[in-house]
């Protein structure tokens, strides 16, 4: 599904956060991506939502370089996949229901899909009934329970995360960990960027290892029972 | 078909949205509908007031007339043959006598003049002929036909007094520049005042914009609501200074009736017409959209998404 190529990004200040990686994520994966803060997990993440842009090597996504895809045309790329942040990045004068349903609004659809939707993913983060509450009035792992949700709304073929659990304790750590991975088994493709490596020891899915912007070990996790092919 | 509908349902929305986010800073957002109307109803008053300066000028071409006094001691039969004789000119219109008996009777109907007459043994007004030269008549042969006339023996006195009028009509044709000038700049002040309280908007909403962008909202998505706030701000505005506009006119209509009364101009109360009304209207809703794409044009690029 993602194929990274010998890929290279260098910010201005003339770091290398990435130095010729090269990665291969299959459909319907779950993969934790760990290492140090700085080893370029979100630099990576960056790469596949567009948000940064290689500057040397191809990022394929569903086989298309999308390194060289136009301003234009990142809305329709970035709306394939759903972003779950550390901040989470609900909007503060919206109710949870209306962040939720954000995504499925900018996707254009219509009111009735939008409404069974959003009531079906609050059920799935067990957030039912707080539709018509504000961020501010949940808690953080309420607040972050509700960034997912809005992450698979709108049926992403790709979901990523960067430090999803970096604001939790580690019972809620492995609470969120818990959806996702259940998110997984219906067949969404995963990628989560987490310092956590504990946490992630206690779960299963493949472990890309990333260190000082490179790729220092691949593999699968010790209690892993689900790995890709 | 239903996609059409869902995209016409999400206009709606943003347009009815926009509309909210106003009334949720009525201070603000009044005040600014008030410059925005107040800017657009100057030029656009100051147009009604020279257009009515026109008018009553226009009602002026009867100025065109000049008076022949004859000497007191002409006889009415010397005035007659005048007259007739005035009546076959090729450029003369018509001709008309206003014998001293005449001019004495509505003389003594005027309060003021009356009494100063009943004063008097005789009768001072002398014979008067006035004329109306024909619509094509030259300026130059009017000169001519007067020097003529000022030279009889019988003739005392020619008026022709043309001059301010044309005075009157060149002022107006400044003052209709000066409204022009005044309009330009005055939108284009609505321009800038739409387009810095959007930008403003833009930055309180900062954001809200990232988040969509990186929820994949597209550029028209996320300039939708401001335009449609752009263009709130215009309609209010419009009909804010429609408001403005018909009120001063109000208020100037009876003392310029006055004035034309007292210039014996035929006058039309000056008012909002359709056409001022609709270009009022359409002009504070194109500034209004102007204003809004030019702040979304340079500041939504600019807000990218920090992760």
């Amino acid at each position: 599904m993602i194929r990274f190529d010998n890929v290279t990004k260098r910010y201005d200040r003339g770091r290398e956060a990435l130095s010729n990686v090269t990665l291969e994520i299959g459909a319907g994966e779950l993969i934790f991506l760990t290492g140090h803060s700085g080893a370029g997990k979100s630099t990576l993440l960056k790469l596949i939502a567009l948000i940064e842009r290689p500057t040397r090597g191809q990022v394929l996504f569903e086989g298309r370089n999308i390194g060289r895809l136009s301003n234009r045309a990142i809305p329709r790329h970035r709306r394939q996949i759903g972003m779950v942040f550390q901040d989470h990045k609900l909007l503060e004068d919206r109710t949870v229901a209306e962040n939720i349903a954000l995504p499925m609004i900018i996707a254009g659809y219509s009111q009735r899909e939008m409404r069974g939707r959003v009531r079906a993913a609050l059920d799935h983060v067990g957030l039912l009934d707080m539709e018509k509450k504000t961020p501010s009035m949940l808690s953080t792992g309420e607040q972050q329970r509700v960034g997912i949700a809005r992450a698979v709304v709108a049926r992403p073929k790709l979901l990523i995360a960067d430090e999803p659990t970096g604001n939790l304790d580690p019972e809620l750590s492995l609470d969120i960990m818990n959806l996702f991975s259940r998110f997984n088994e219906v067949g969404v493709t995963m990628l989560i960027a987490t310092h956590d490596i504990e946490l992630v020891n206690r779960l299963g899915g493949r472990r890309v290892v990333l260190d000082e912007g490179k790729v220092e070990s691949e593999g699968s996790s010790v209690s892993d029972h689900r790995s890709g092919p | 078909m239903n996609k059409l509908r869902t995209y016409l349902a999400r206009h709606a929305q943003n347009c009815i949205g926009a509309l909210g986010a106003m009334t949720r800073q009525p201070v603000a957002s009044s005040l600014t509908v008030a410059v925005i109307g107040i800017a657009l109803a100057m030029p656009s008053a100051l147009n009604v007031i020279v257009q009515s300066g026109r008018a009553v000028a226009g009602g002026w071409d009867d100025v065109r007339d000049f008076s022949v006094y004859l000497r007191p001691d002409a006889s009415i039969d010397q005035a007659i043959r005048l007259r007739d004789q005035l009546g076959e000119s090729r450029i003369i219109d018509s001709a008309r006598l206003i014998s001293a008996d005449d001019a004495l009777i509505e003389f003594q109907s005027d309060p003021e003049f009356g009494s100063l007459l009943a004063a008097l043994d005789s009768n001072p007004l002398p014979h008067t002929i006035v004329v109306r030269p024909s619509e094509d008549a030259a300026a130059i042969d009017l000169q001519e036909l007067e020097a003529g006339l000022s030279k009889r023996t019988d003739v005392d006195l020619v008026k022709l007094d043309t001059d301010w009028v044309k005075r009157l009509n060149a002022m107006l044709d400044l003052a209709r520049r000066g409204v022009l000038i005044a309009a330009i700049m005055l939108v284009g002040a609505v321009i800038v005042i739409i387009g810095n309280t959007i930008r403003l908007d833009i930055q309180n909403r900062r954001a809200e914009i990232e988040v969509t962008k990186l929820l994949g909202a597209s550029d028209g998505f996320v300039r939708r609501p401001f335009l449609y706030t752009g263009f709130w701000y215009g309609l209010l505005g419009g009909s804010f200074a429609l408001l403005l506009l018909g009120f001063s006119l109000w208020l100037l209509s009876e003392p310029m009736e006055r004035l034309a009364g007292l210039y014996g101009a035929a006058f039309e109360p000056p008012g909002v017409d359709g056409g001022t009304a609709l270009a009022i209207l359409l002009g504070g809703l194109l500034a209004g959209l102007g204003g809004a794409w030019s702040a979304v044009a340079r500041h939504l690029a600019a807000i990218q998404p920090k992760v």
